[in-house]
């Protein structure tokens, strides 16, 4: 087939301005040499959750993202150049959420990209972010679906400043293998909703648990969006486990299988969420201060952590937006984290190129964030993990386990009775 | 098994008691209007939150509230449509009534968003907790209030649409506006309370759903399509039809629970669309109704 001449010119015409185009584009993102002593603002991009399922957990990021910057720029900014947040509501949706970072990335040409809430909108867009050569520093996105993309294998742009959740539950079924026979749980259920946070620590727990004879009385993967909660949970609460791993993202979720059980009188020795008890007051708002005495959950932050850093950012959360220390939700933590680990690179790579950054994140270094300490392995997991279990007791959000680590407290067990 | 079986059936039941006090509006005033109203879902968080204020604030008891809820519905109701509604006329009233209705939507959940923020919240009393321990069931108090209510709320709008003056006037309307028109209904005002009692009804299911669920104010989106199926399977305009649909979806879905949680959705759809390729206006609803 020949093209006509007078076809031809025009299609080569656009194909040359599309080529420009990329280029402009390619040397306003990921290539980014903005010089250090430069006054101009560095412009962060975050796609968050501010509507949507994940609204209450995506809010809170932001929080946590807009305590950092206010943080930083009181201080004179990050070498003398203030930060910049532009956030994008990805409406809890992974493919808004890739919507988003390309904008942020190609439109907006932010120096930065700080990463969504939840595995689910993290995987997707980092791999939006590779594409045009941008480190993904996040700190919600600890799944191994999130780790181990193709796009990050390739370009290793992944960077998560929290926990990899896959061993997220072994605080927590370590000591249930620690404890004598006589009290250990016999049976357990594992309700899971369809999730890549969810599935990967659940599945681990369960093999832990059935390897000291733990029996398995339930499980099953829950649809992403479950409409009636109610009834999965009476099966659950029909089997009679001691003990109980819910595989939950959210607050809801974990408030229907609690009212739930306590329709059945049920009450398990051990009640657990991979998610949704860490959220603070919003957990307590939605289940009641007493039914949620005895729930636990496993996370690497909480309001009474014992760090500088973390003691600062807790006193100036609450003289911004109110509360105790146990009514943080452990997001505005990762959040915040997210910020200062950015921001050491940027003063170790004397810049935003993108290259410099990911290559500094690589290179081994410890780096400082309110939830410990931070290092990165080549997939981008934190490899300096704190992992906690903490337990609700009568309002307070207490870390229980592991046993013996510093701020530890008694753990309730078994589980006092609803309403106790 | 038999046990299991039972007590899925009764979940089911009982959760379709649920899904009716919510989709009951929906239906009414599709079946008078031939309005798609998208913001059903938000409404019944906007009137779990109203119950809400009254539960927190003024230790009103939950059922007692709808005494102030509905009517605050109900003019809730009214205004939507003579604002938003009223001037929606022609061949494309329905198709247009889907975008109308979807602004409305995103306006009130924008507004709860401003006034309650992300956070979830629950509707407590002492019934939402409890169960009633009965042939070896625990069958919760809650369930048991909300599907008397759906019963009652079906009747009560039977009675008014077939029993009352006014209810021949709305049933005249839905036949033919012009006939109605021509022999003396007041047509826009028989829309306004149509839709009206449609919102106002809807304050049952706000609290239904708020006591059986934690919410905010995205709740609304979880609902909307799952309100819509009831009432396109249950004949959309059909009262009775709703309760039946909610019930058999609450049904298979806790039944399909028990084998496979991550079916227990699909199977229901699949359902709606076997009803729906033998009884295209679904299990109640009238074919001709639907011919203006």
């Amino acid at each position: 087939m020949r093209l006509h001449r007078t076809r031809f010119l025009p299609i080569a015409a656009v194909a040359a301005a599309a080529a420009t185009i990329l280029a402009a584009c390619s040397s306003g993102g990921g290539t980014s040499t903005t010089s250090a002593s430069s006054s101009k603002p560095i412009v962060i991009g975050a796609s968050v959750s501010l509507t949507g399922d994940f609204s209450a957990d995506g809010q809170a990021f932001q929080r946590g993202y807009n305590l950092w910057a206010s943080d930083v720029n009181k201080a004179g900014g990050i070498m003398g150049r203030k930060v910049k947040l532009i956030f994008l509501d990805d409406k809890s949706d992974p493919t808004q959420g890739s919507t988003n970072v390309q904008q942020l990335i190609s439109s907006d040409h932010v120096d930065l990209l700080f990463g969504p809430f939840s595995s689910l909108i993290t995987g997707p867009t980092a791999t939006v972010a590779a594409r045009y050569g941008y480190a993904m520093i996040e700190g919600a996105g600890g799944a191994p679906a999130v780790f181990n993309t193709p796009s990050n294998k390739a370009r290793h742009n992944v960077f998560d400043v929290s926990y990899p959740i896959v061993d997220q539950y072994d605080p927590l079924t370590n000591w249930i293998r620690s404890l004598p026979a006589g009290q250990r749980p016999t049976t357990a259920a594992y309700p899971i909703v369809d999730n890549p946070f969810t599935i990967p620590p659940e599945q681990r727990a369960q093999r832990q648990l059935e390897g000291v004879g733990v029996k398995t009385v339930y499980s099953k993967v829950l649809p992403a969006e479950l409409p009636n909660a109610k009834s999965v949970a009476d099966q659950v609460a029909a089997t009679g486990a001691q003990a109980v791993l819910l595989g939950t993202v959210d607050v809801p979720t974990v408030a229907a299988f609690l009212k739930a059980f306590q329709q059945q009188h049920y009450n398990p020795k051990i009640v657990a969420a991979t998610a949704g008890p860490d959220q603070g007051a919003a957990f307590i708002k939605a289940v009641g201060k007493s039914n949620a005495t005895g729930v636990m959950t496993a996370n690497g932050w909480y309001g009474g952590y014992d760090n500088p850093q973390s003691k600062q950012m807790v006193q100036e959360y609450i003289a911004k937006y109110g509360g105790s220390p146990s009514d943080i939700n452990s997001d505005v933590a990762e959040a915040y984290g997210v910020g200062q680990v950015a921001a050491q690179a940027v003063k170790a790579t004397r810049g935003t190129d993108q290259a410099k950054i990911i290559s500094y994140l690589h290179s081994g270094v410890t780096l400082n964030s309110v939830q410990g300490p931070v290092q990165f392995n080549s997939l981008g997991m934190n490899m300096k993990p704190v992992v906690f279990v903490f337990q609700w007791q009568n309002g307070n959000y207490a870390q229980v386990l592991p046993v013996g680590a510093p701020g530890s407290g008694q753990i309730l067990f078994p589980k006092p009775n609803w309403g106790g | 098994m038999g046990h299991q079986l039972l007590r899925a059936i009764i979940d089911g039941i009982l959760a379709g008691g649920v899904y009716a006090l919510m989709a009951v509006g929906l239906t009414l005033i599709f079946g008078v209007l031939d309005i798609i109203n998208i913001a059903q879902g938000i409404l019944v968080i906007l009137a779990a939150y109203l119950s809400y204020l009254l539960s927190v604030h003024l230790h009103l008891d939950l059922f007692l509230g709808l005494l102030v809820t509905t009517p605050v519905m109900f003019g809730i109701g009214v205004l939507i449509q003579v604002l938003f509604m009223r001037r929606l006329r022609g061949r494309e009233r329905t198709s247009m009534s889907l975008l109308a209705s979807y602004a409305v939507m995103i306006i009130i959940e924008g507004i709860l968003y401003l006034s309650f923020g992300p956070d979830y919240v629950t509707l407590n009393a002492w019934y939402v907790n409890e169960s009633l321990h009965i042939l070896g069931f625990y069958v919760p108090y809650i369930y048991l209030f909300g599907f008397g209510l759906a019963v009652i709320m079906v009747a009560a709008l039977y009675l008014l649409l077939y029993r009352t003056t006014f209810g021949r006037s709305l049933r005249a309307t839905m036949q033919d506006r012009t006939a109605a028109r021509l022999i003396g209904i007041d047509i826009n005002r028989v829309a306004a309370l149509a839709f009206g009692i449609g919102v106002g009804v809807t304050a049952a299911g706000g609290v239904a759903f708020g006591a059986t669920n934690a919410f905010n104010a995205n709740s609304g989106y979880d609902l909307i399509s799952r309100l819509l199926a009831i009432i396109i399977l249950g004949g959309m305009g059909s009262i009775g039809g709703a309760l039946a649909a909610a019930i058999m979806m609450g049904t298979i879905e806790a039944v399909v629970d028990i084998w496979s949680p991550t079916w227990s959705v699909a199977v229901f759809y699949i359902a709606l669309v076997l009803v729906l390729t033998f009884r295209p206006q679904g299990l109640f609803g009238q074919r001709e109704a639907r011919a203006q």
